[in-house]
């Protein structure tokens, strides 16, 4: 097992140096502002995932937690790749690094898609690793169905 | 080699009990394994230990030889298993200087065995004429402490959730011991229970409990060790204890899972109505109502786990043929050994006592900022097997600010060499993650 397949420079780049991270408030006032606390219960892992909307267009992801680096490094790839994207093109990008993350390595990433996210090919290979990437993604998801974007919480599963 | 010679009247070096460590690992199969192109270090036996051939061979035997249901078939097969269960029994109640053979109920781990006290209360407490040490209402207390697994939390504070009972607990000192100092405040009259852990899953505190049950006792409530992580690593004496319960978990101590012990003073134990219901615990049944019989047997409802039983006996015979006292000693050694080795890697913070005295051989630690599953993964990449997370005691990783901490753990067949690889993997880790 390749240790560096898992820590991938962009992944360690990611969690030294992480992209948006803090939670805002939203620019707009008028704007839809949820969000979501997921936690992986079996590590004590947690992020606050926040979605700032004015209608069609994910204006601002914003997050805060604690965690490892893979979990850290995916919210910041996460917030790059969402931020500023239209709702139906953010969730095809998250349906696809849910693919990623599902495939055991088996899934080959397209980096059109999902940018620094390909980094994260590596992880599928260790199930016990593939929740700690997965945790941000399906804290968005979840706070964007409050904000009254996508699915409704209740479909949800973390 | 020059040896040094010790001044005579001072403790010398053979006072100490001892054993082979090299013959011991050879008992291990596990141990030869190859993790990741490395040789394997195993430094997570206080999640589980591993376990030698002698209990390997018996768990076996049994089922290839001696395979029949307990305590209700006259056949030979039958009578076997039985003599076999029951024979377990009796070996472990010596193990632990047990009064009695009947004191010592079979479970499945030490997480049943408490619930199995905890359901106790609860059904004491509905029926009138039930045993009033067994009976909680509001204004009635149990204490814990701080340091508590989830399973020394959980079941207490279901069981307050039932009964209207308050639950009250012992912090810890910066140092990772008990704080001890408002025990005459928070163990009083109103205490029923105090249910406590012997040595800590995450701290490696080992806790002395003489003030504490000098306490328990002048106020008349009862006292329960949780031994999970002690009777595996040192002698153990329920009397010498002054305990009213103890619970251990066989996996731990080189037996297989799926089999615990809840040992309690015979009197309580009598005194205290079943929990689980179904066969082999019962007097008679009719239709409208049942009568239970004696303890062990009120407790072991259905069919329990023969085999694992029959193990946990053998791993019994195999600890005590090393002996604890050697176990405990070696233990010892490893510690203050790795407490030094791990003192010298840069940014590395022991959570619990610092000292290899009054703690046993489970060290958690931080590495600077470095997340543990983190640690964990690069540990893991080269062979070393440690365990990250809140490890089921997380308000022990509150109490010291952390999400997470990374743990090794010893037992009687883990090496210095393999503290060393935990120190060189450290490294490894500082360098990713630098």
């Amino acid at each position: 097992m390749q240790l560096d397949q898992l820590y991938q420079e962009i992944i360690l780049d990611h969690y030294k140096h992480p992209h948006g991270r803090g939670l805002r408030d939203a620019e707009d006032p008028q704007a839809r502002v949820a969000e979501a606390h997921h936690v992986n219960p079996t590590c004590g892992d947690e992020i606050t995932v926040r979605v700032a909307t004015g209608g069609d267009v994910l204006d601002d992801i914003s997050y805060d937690g604690m965690g490892c680096s893979i979990s850290q490094a995916s919210a910041s790839v996460l917030h790059e790749l969402l931020r500023g994207r239209g709702a139906g093109e953010a969730f095809a990008v998250h349906e696809a690094f849910v693919e990623l993350m599902s495939g055991r390595g088996q899934v080959t990433p397209d980096e059109d898609v999902l940018g620094d996210g390909v980094a994260f090919a590596g992880v599928a290979r260790y199930p016990a690793r593939v929740k700690c990437a997965l945790l941000p993604w399906m804290a968005f998801k979840d706070a964007a169905a409050r904000a009254g974007v996508g699915a409704s919480p209740t479909e949800v599963k973390a | 080699m020059t040896t040094i010679a010790i001044p005579e009247g001072m403790p010398q070096y053979d006072d100490v009990p001892r054993f082979d460590v090299a013959a011991v690992r050879a008992d291990f199969p596990i141990l030869d394994r190859e993790i990741n192109g490395h040789r394997l270090v195993y430094l997570d036996s206080a999640n589980t230990s591993h376990k030698p051939r002698q209990v390997l061979d018996v768990l076996a035997e049994h089922y290839a030889m001696h395979n029949a249901n307990v305590s209700r078939s006259v056949h030979t097969l039958g009578t076997e298993a039985t003599e076999a269960y029951e024979g377990a029994r009796a070996k472990i109640a010596a193990f632990i200087n047990a009064p009695s053979v009947d004191e010592v109920v079979f479970t499945k781990n030490s997480t049943e065995a408490i619930n199995i006290v905890a359901y106790a209360f609860s059904n004491a407490s509905l029926r009138p004429d039930a045993d009033e040490r067994f009976r909680l209402g509001p204004g009635d207390e149990i204490v814990i402490s701080e340091m508590e697994h989830h399973s020394n939390i959980v079941p207490w504070q279901l069981l307050c959730e039932r009964t209207g009972a308050t639950l009250r607990w012992f912090p810890v000192t910066d140092q990772g011991r008990l704080d001890e100092s408002g025990l005459e405040e928070l163990v009083t009259e109103r205490t029923k229970i105090v249910s406590l852990v012997h040595t800590s899953n995450i701290l490696g505190t080992v806790n002395a409990t003489a003030r504490i049950t000098e306490r328990v006792r002048q106020v008349g409530a009862l006292l329960l060790l949780d031994c999970s992580q002690s009777v595996p690593h040192m002698p153990m004496d329920v009397v010498d204890h002054d305990a009213d319960f103890i619970v251990f978990t066989g996996h731990k101590m080189c037996a297989p899972t799926g089999i615990g012990v809840l040992w309690g003073r015979g009197e309580l134990l009598a005194a205290m109505p079943p929990v689980l219901g179904g066969g082999s615990m019962i007097e008679t049944v009719s239709m409208a109502r049942s009568t239970f019989a004696a303890p062990p047997a009120r407790f072991e409802a259905g069919t329990p786990p023969i085999a694992e039983a029959v193990a946990l006996g053998a791993a019994v015979d195999y600890l005590s043929g090393i002996g604890m006292r050697a176990v405990q000693w070696h233990e010892k050694e490893l510690t203050a050994y790795a407490l030094d080795a791990l003192a010298t890697v840069p940014g590395l913070r022991i959570f619990g006592p610092n000292v290899p005295v009054g703690r046993g051989g489970t060290i958690s630690f931080a590495l600077g900022d470095v997340h543990p599953h983190d640690v964990g993964q690069v540990l893991d990449s080269l062979g070393v097997q440690v365990r990250v997370g809140h490890h089921c005691a997380k308000p022990v990783c509150t109490r010291f600010g952390v999400p997470a901490m990374t743990r090794a753990s010893f037992y009687l067949y883990t090496t210095t060499e393999e503290i060393d690889a935990l120190v060189a993997g450290l490294e490894q880790v500082r360098k990713v993650f630098d």
